[in-house]
């Protein structure tokens, strides 16, 4: 099998393809791994209260909090969030709610 | 030309190691797989080999260690017994699964408890799932011949998984016989260099080892690996003739002896095939046929080619040493009747024997109430007892 066929974590990769061992031979990949239905408890980020002071940003273990190109945190990213609720603990405006998922 | 020495089973494969010359070895001693490391530690002292020794506080350290050397890209070997084979237990399938050609000599003793330091083969028939190839050997030569070939199987593309050399522990790891061995630049150049496809030290290709591997791979990856082992079977074939072509010494999946107008066989591994062998030619002089079938591989079990070869006999003893405590007799009792089956082999009657437990002395004279009994199968077409014990005192 040479490099070039080796697949990565490509869902839908059949046995035939998929890398030996369970070696990832490319880098920066883990976003392919969607954790965000593990989620029982949801953030909902509320914008008015919001004081952009980023806090919630270094506590994600995620890396869930998206950020733009301006600096400012805009909403979760959904699909990797597994709704651990430290941004919620840690909001001094209580501008995160934490709400049952699918309510 | 081939270099007669004579030396005991332990130094045949610490032998074996030094001409292979692996990047490291890890291991721990323990009885009576002590002298493998310990001869090769002194080739390290005396720099005739190149290899970091790593002189581990465990098992399940010695065989951590082989795993990162390989998957770091080193060719990795080790060599243990019995309960340091248990205790090596959760990485020999990390091992595998990781898809690493280590190899190790095992050599079989009978796993605590009782406390017991003797052979059987119950350390390394509880590894038997482990995801490793299995290759047994006879005596000193089948050990040092089956370490030379294991790199080249475990190694190849088409299989990538470790191998261990089984051989039973002080019949013949402390006996010592005559040995054929080949010079060192064959070895060599048969072995070959190691060529990883992927390996941790690949700077250019950097690859993470070992990751997290839920539902949504898991499973592909376990079908990969067992279609690995599907593999083998040709490759050991392949690698046995090469073999063949340089040392004139013939090895296939099983070995199969005196069957010519036989109707009864015993199905037997490593040393007390020699013994079973020595019964045959006794019966032969009386003009009674015994064959003798003795599985070299048994990882990948060689399911169709075994089934076969046994269709012809009308009474088979299988002989087990170590018991499943499942109350349906020795592990290759079941893996060779369930062939059988798949097969559709069913005329032959068939018994099993659990012998030699915990190094109980198996001679000719048990042997020979084995090949009585199955006079007697042959003869009546009636199995009084399908799970029988062998020399214990009843």
């Amino acid at each position: 099998m040479s490099k070039k066929e080796l697949k990565d974590v490509a869902i839908d990769v059949n046995w035939k393809d998929i890398t030996p061992g369970g070696a990832i031979p490319y880098a920066g990949n883990a976003h392919l791994y969607k954790t965000g239905d593990w989620r029982s408890m949801k953030p909902v980020w509320i914008e008015e209260k919001c004081k952009q002071c980023l806090l919630c940003y270094p506590v994600c273990p995620d890396t869930s909090i998206l950020v733009n190109e301006e600096g400012k945190r805009v909403d979760f990213d959904y699909d990797h969030c597994k709704g651990c609720g430290v941004c919620v603990k840690v909001c001094p405006f209580k501008a995160i709610d934490f709400v049952e998922e699918g309510k | 030309m081939s270099i007669r020495e004579r030396m005991s089973g332990n130094e045949a494969m610490a032998v074996a190691m030094k001409q292979i010359n692996p990047d490291v070895v890890a291991a721990f001693p323990i009885t009576p797989s002590t002298e493998v490391p310990q001869y090769f530690s002194t080739y390290v002292a005396d720099g005739v080999v190149d290899t970091e020794f790593v002189a581990v506080e465990s098992e399940h350290s010695a065989m951590s260690a082989c795993v990162g050397a390989q998957a770091a890209g080193a060719r990795a070997m080790t060599a243990t017994s019995a309960n340091g084979l248990a205790l090596m237990w959760e990485v020999l399938y990390i091992a595998a699964a990781s898809r690493l050609p280590i190899v190790m000599a095992c050599v079989n003793r009978t796993l605590s408890g009782p406390l017991n330091i003797h052979n059987d083969h119950s350390d390394s028939m509880g590894a038997r799932d482990s995801g490793w190839i299995q290759l047994y050997s006879e005596n000193n030569q089948e050990a040092y011949d089956n370490m030379l070939m294991a790199h080249r199987i475990g190694e190849h593309p088409d299989v990538v998984l470790p191998v261990m050399v089984c051989q039973d522990g002080f019949i013949t790891s402390h006996a010592i016989e005559n040995i054929e061995l080949l010079e060192d630049d064959k070895v060599k150049a048969f072995v070959g260099e190691y060529k990883p496809e992927m390996y941790l030290l690949d700077k250019e290709n950097p690859i993470a080892v070992g990751p997290l591997d839920h539902f949504t791979h898991c499973f592909e990856h376990k079908r990969q690996q067992a279609q690995a082992m599907m593999n083998a079977k040709k490759v050991i074939l392949e690698v046995s003739e090469e073999f063949y072509k340089l040392t004139g010494r013939k090895y296939e999946l099983f070995e199969e002896y005196n069957t010519d107008g036989a109707d009864v066989a015993i199905v037997v591994l490593n040393s007390t095939a020699g013994t079973a062998k020595y019964v045959a030619d006794q019966y032969k002089a009386q003009g009674k046929k015994v064959a003798v079938i003795k599985p070299r591989v048994f990882r990948p079990f060689p399911v169709d080619e075994i089934a076969v070869a046994l269709s012809k006999y009308k009474a088979i003893a299988i002989m087990d040493k170590a018991d499943s405590f499942n109350a349906a007799g020795g592990p290759l009792f079941t893996d060779v009747t369930s062939a059988m089956y798949a097969k559709g082999v069913l005329s032959p009657k068939v018994i099993n024997y659990i012998y030699g437990i915990g190094g109980r002395d198996v001679k000719s004279n048990d042997i020979e109430k084995v090949v009585e009994k199955l006079f007697e199968i042959s003869g009546t077409g009636k199995v009084d007892e399908v799970y029988n014990y062998l020399g214990v005192r009843e």
